[in-house]
């Protein structure tokens, strides 16, 4: 009654089908919930279901009451049968027995009779053994005659081992006798065959079989065979070294696969055939000791022949002295490697494909040397070229020529740079995907990076450099040197340093796969770039120092051979300062068409004006010092000193910028400190300071355009005056007046 | 009234501190002259004191003098003598290596009528020190040269033979015999060759027994056996340019040290003139003096008219470098494992001018003087640390 009221079986409780099925509540339920006349609907469903269940339970025991009557039927009649066999197994039993007993009496009877025959089949084999034996000698001549060593030698082993036996009985011992000797010629025979030189190898590995098989040392065949391959492979290769000279690379290379390799790999697979894989099934011991031995014996031949090939085939690669064809090259150095790469399965212990990619490397290496050999060679070819042509039509046609400057500069740059591509484009060859050694690691590594990039392009870069250094060096100052080309070559590396530097680098490292920041040990960019920066700026400043010195030592000569004492009062500016403002000029002009001033000409002038009066005043003030020098000297001292006190102080030959102004500035400063120099050497008389003094008032005139600051010419060229002051006799200066109209006339 | 020596000194100062150069200050000490100077000598006999002679050159000529510095290492100071050399403005000044008193000035007069004349003379320093008043010099030996040249580039006292002295003028070498006042010429060398070329200096080679007489002639050194005037050796194109100066290596008896117009100074090794030994353009103007230190001859002392001194190493050609001498001798490890300094630049001394006189101090070896146009003369030490480097 617990169940029914706990709340999940209430459905359960109310299920006409379920176990717990209350009457009770159901029908509670049912008039709680239904109209009456579902109530009555629902009665006679009950009523109905009711009666199909009764009509059921009938039909199913029917049934089953019929299985259990035939199921005692077949019990019974099982019963009768078993009786039935139990007697026929009795009868069998019985008869067993006598045949058993019958059995017994036969075999008893016939015992004797099968101990004779047995016997006699023994005696009947070993007859034919004998008959065999005494036929022997005379089966093998036959076999000899036929050539049909191996049954021969068959039958001998059959018979071997009964020699052996017997052989020391007399009977027998004439044939033992009879069959070595025949055995000793068939040794001979086989031996023949075995050094015969035109055999094939199928014969050579039959008769060293055979031989095996006769027992001979296997050792001392083994080393015969090598000798016999080895005078063959001789001659081939002997044959190889003639050719070498006449034949190209592809050739020979062809050669020596066909040849020279394709006779080792018989060779080998023959030895490999008769004296290492047969002997597995002979006694396993000594075959071991034995196949050690072979196979060792085996690698130094091979080794030894390699090694004499790979001579013969790095002459040969080293014999291609020009540059030739590069593809012609990869596709042999290409062929010959596949093949070595093939041969590696012959021999164990070495590793040919490394010897090969070792040659290959060389190859390569050698190659990247000729090109830059060439490159070298074409660098020094222009450079001369360039010399002549700055050196020859100068004074004829000096403005044609220097109008050709910059185009002489492109041309050079262009071709280095075109020649280089060309280079690199050739060697690429060498790296294609379809060429076997190519893939290597090793070759990659060496080629790509020590011999392209850093014995090639980096080398070739840093020649560059070291050619345009060379040529400013200090010990091999040459005289003869065009200044121009200074200039040309300094711009040269300026240019190659802003880009040119960096196009060649990354071309190589683009065409070779060179990733430039995985590898420490690459020369950067920015090293070359230095370099090239400090040679541009090494050969500017030997130009500025040699355009200086050639200003220079015309001012002195101008000086020094001239009596100041004796001079008459200036009329004109002298020549020489005409010349040096026109060598100033011409210079400019040359420098202008390579350098480019960067804005600088505007600022110059912008603020020109302003310096122009500031230092003209000061001037003024200046030469009133000097126009009223009293002979006490010290006045002049301190104010010049005072003067200095408050100027720059400058230097001669500061560093130079790449720029038009700066080279001239450089120039200038050099030519001014000269004169003045010279000056000092020097006494004057009146006439020889005014003289001074007309040339520096000339060369104010015409020199304060080629410079960033006037100040540094006004000042120069005080100092000069103020020098020749102080080495006069009489310093009285000439009427600034006159002095402009001197100038003016020229 | 002239500017009180003592005022020019304290402008010379201004000037320094305002140029900022306190940093050199501290290895060097400044004597400034009120007039131009280009003559500088090291009293060369003189071994226990530095002390170190100036020429000045003024063309009023009666302003000229000779200040005798001496230099007081231990206190750093200095102690200047004054003489009058109102002869003429002096270009030139040697002191003997044999007599302290000795000094040779060559030295430019002018006369009433404006007209110059180069004359030398050997002169006599005296014995005591008078402070009270400036005297003039005494003078030993005249020069009668009047045939042989109008320029006298220098007059070199013998190294060793004090009665002898050689004069360089613009196309002689001309060997007197001063042992009286009036020297007595003993052999005269004529420079010969095409376009009129002339001597710029001479110097005597102090080894082979002192009979050779070097001299510098446009771009080529010339080297003339004294006993037979004869050409003895000669280095052709030495420079790029007029060659300024020469010395010789004390310490090694075939180096000689050569500098001139184009800015480089080498050391040769004579008997080998095809290129020279050593080879190097640090002044970026004229070189007009280049001398190796007579104790150690890696330093080389050069001045320029781009107003610096350098003090240079040449170590690589130095007597000093034995490193193939040493092989052999295994006592000598130290010596082996000392580091060689490399060559070039160790120190230098800015100028306000050109600087046409460099000087080693014959008594001390780490002590140089060197004098400007303007007339400054700087009596500088070898740097502390190079000194130590070198004798450790």
């Amino acid at each position: 009654m617990d169940q029914p009221k706990m709340s999940d079986k209430t459905s359960n409780v109310l299920d006409i089908n379920g176990q717990n099925f209350d009457p009770n509540l159901y029908l509670e339920k049912l008039f709680k919930e239904n109209t009456l006349r579902q109530i009555m609907d629902q009665e006679n469903e009950i009523v109905k279901d009711t009666q199909t269940l009764h009509s059921d339970m009938q039909t199913l025991v029917y049934e089953n009451y019929n299985k259990f009557i035939t199921a005692t039927d077949t019990v019974r009649k099982m019963k009768t049968d078993f009786k039935k066999m139990e007697d026929e197994m009795d009868l069998l039993a019985q008869n067993m027995e006598s045949i058993t007993s019958f059995s017994q009496q036969i075999s008893s009877t016939l015992q004797e009779t099968r101990e004779q025959i047995s016997k006699l089949s023994g005696v009947h084999s070993l007859l034919k053994r004998l008959q065999f034996l005494f036929k022997l000698p005379a089966t093998l001549k036959t076999r000899m005659e036929e050539a049909n060593y191996s049954q021969a030698v068959q039958d001998y082993l059959h018979a071997q081992k009964v020699l052996q036996h017997y052989g020391n009985m007399p009977s027998f011992q004439g044939i033992k006798a009879d069959c070595e000797t025949i055995l000793q010629e068939l040794k001979t025979q086989l031996r023949n065959q075995f050094n015969n030189p035109d055999a094939s190898a199928k014969q050579l590995a039959e008769s060293v079989d055979l031989l095996l098989q006769l027992d001979e040392p296997a050792k001392e065949l083994c080393s015969e065979f090598l000798t016999c391959a080895e005078k063959r492979l001789s001659e081939q290769l002997v044959m190889l070294r003639d050719q070498s000279e006449q034949r190209d690379i592809t050739e020979f290379v062809d050669l020596g696969c066909s040849g020279f390799l394709s006779d080792l790999c018989l060779v080998v697979a023959s030895f490999h055939d008769m004296f290492i894989n047969r002997m597995n099934t002979d006694n396993i011991e000594n075959n071991e000791i034995f196949e050690n031995f072979a196979a060792v014996e085996l690698n130094t031949f091979i080794v030894n022949k390699m090694q004499k090939y790979f001579e013969l085939v790095q002459n040969k690669v080293d014999l291609e002295q020009d540059i030739g064809d590069t593809t012609i090259l990869v596709k042999a150095l290409d062929r010959f490697y596949r093949r070595l790469q093939a041969m590696n399965t012959l021999c164990r212990d070495t590793d040919f494909a490394k010897t090969g990619i070792e040659i290959v490397i060389n190859a390569g290496r050698k190659q990247c040397k000729t090109h830059l050999q060439v490159l070298k060679m074409h660098f020094a070819d222009s450079l001369t070229k360039m010399r002549q042509a700055l050196t020859t039509p100068k004074l004829i046609t000096q403005d044609d020529s220097s109008v050709n400057l910059n185009e002489m500069l492109m041309s050079l740059i262009l071709t280095v740079v075109e020649k280089v591509k060309g280079v690199l484009q050739d060697l690429v060859v060498f790296i294609q995907p379809d060429v076997n050694f190519a893939q290597r690691e090793l070759f990659r590594d060496s080629f790509c990076v020590d011999n392209v990039r850093e014995g090639l392009i980096v080398c070739f870069m840093h020649h560059l450099t070291a050619t345009a250094r060379g040529l400013c060096s200090n010990n091999v100052s040459d005289p003869k040197i065009p200044p121009v080309l200074l200039l040309l070559l300094s711009k040269f590396c300026l240019d190659f340093q802003n880009g040119h530097v960096h196009y060649l680098l990354s071309q190589t490292d683009e065409l070779f796969n060179i990733n430039p920041k995985e590898s420490s040990a690459l020369t950067t960019e920015n090293e070359i770039n230095t370099t090239m920066q400090e040679s541009a700026q090494e050969l500017l400043n030997y130009y500025v120092r040699i355009q200086g010195l050639n200003i220079s030592q015309m001012l002195r000569k101008s000086v020094e051979t001239r009596d100041w004492l004796h001079t008459i009062e200036p009329r004109t500016v002298r020549a020489v300062m005409k010349r040096v403002v026109e060598d100033m000029a011409s210079i400019d002009s040359t420098v202008a068409q390579l350098y480019e001033d960067q804005g600088t000409a505007t600022e110059h002038s912008s603020d020109s004006s302003r310096k122009t009066h500031s230092i003209s005043v000061s001037r003024h003030q200046y030469r009133s010092n000097w126009s009223s020098y009293t002979p006490t000297h010290l006045d002049s001292t301190l104010v010049s000193n005072i003067h200095k006190l408050f100027s720059e102080r400058i230097e001669i030959f500061s560093t130079v910028e790449f720029s038009k102004v700066s080279i001239l500035t450089g120039i200038i400063k050099i030519s001014l400190k000269t004169f003045m120099e010279c000056v000092r050497l020097k006494t004057f008389s009146k006439y020889g300071l005014q003289q001074i003094q007309v040339d520096t008032h000339y060369l104010q005139l015409y020199l304060w355009r080629f410079v960033a600051d006037e100040n540094l010419v006004h000042f120069l060229l005080d100092e000069i005056l103020g020098s020749a002051v102080h080495r006069c006799l009489e310093p009285v200066l000439m009427e600034p007046s006159v002095v402009d109209i001197i100038c003016e006339r020229g | 009234m002239e500017l009180s020596f003592v005022e020019y000194i304290s402008y010379k100062h201004i000037f320094w501190i305002f140029c900022g150069y306190t940093m050199e200050n501290e290895n060097s000490v400044i004597y400034g002259l009120e007039f131009q100077a280009r003559a500088l000598s090291a009293q060369l006999a003189e071994t226990e004191k530095i002390r170190f002679l100036i020429g000045t050159q003024s063309l009023k000529q009666v302003n000229n003098q000779i200040h005798l510095v001496e230099f007081d290492e231990e206190n750093s100071t200095l102690k200047t003598t004054v003489y009058h050399h109102s002869d003429g403005e002096i270009w030139k000044l040697n002191a003997s290596p044999i007599d302290t008193s000795k000094i040779a000035t060559c030295y430019n007069t002018v006369n009433r009528e404006n007209l110059c004349s180069m004359k030398t003379a050997i002169l006599k320093l005296p014995d005591t020190e008078n402070y009270d008043h400036i005297e003039n010099l005494e003078i030993l030996t005249k020069f009668n040269i009047d045939s042989l040249g109008t320029d006298i580039k220098t007059t070199e006292f013998h190294p060793s033979d004090a009665s002898k002295a050689a004069c360089v003028t613009d196309n002689h070498v001309i060997l007197w015999d001063i042992s009286n006042t009036e020297a007595q010429n003993v052999l005269n060398i004529a420079l010969e060759g095409k376009s009129n070329p002339k001597f710029t200096t001479g110097k005597w080679n102090p080894h082979q027994n002192c009979n050779q007489f070097a001299t510098a002639t446009e771009t080529h050194l010339k080297t003339y056996d004294v006993r037979t005037g004869q050409l003895a050796w000669n280095i052709d194109s030495a420079h790029g340019q007029l060659m300024r100066d020469m010395d010789f290596n004390l310490n090694k008896q075939y180096h000689i040290a050569t500098c001139g117009d184009d800015g480089f100074v080498k050391i040769w090794d004579f008997r080998q003139t095809s290129s020279p030994i050593y080879s190097r353009t640090d002044h970026s103007h004229w070189v007009w003096c280049v001398r190796f230190n007579p104790f150690h001859d890696q330093l080389l002392l050069t001045a320029s008219s781009d107003a610096r001194v350098l003090l240079s190493s040449a170590a690589s050609v130095s007597s000093e470098n034995n490193q193939d001498v040493n092989i052999h001798d295994d006592s000598l490890d130290s010596s082996e494992n000392k580091q060689i300094l490399s060559d070039g630049p160790l120190q230098w001394c800015e100028h306000e001018d050109s600087v046409y006189c460099a000087e080693w101090s014959p008594a001390e070896p780490w002590i140089f003087a060197s004098l400007s146009y303007d007339g400054r003369l700087l009596i500088s030490r070898v740097k502390r640390s190079l000194k130590y480097q070198i004798m450790l």
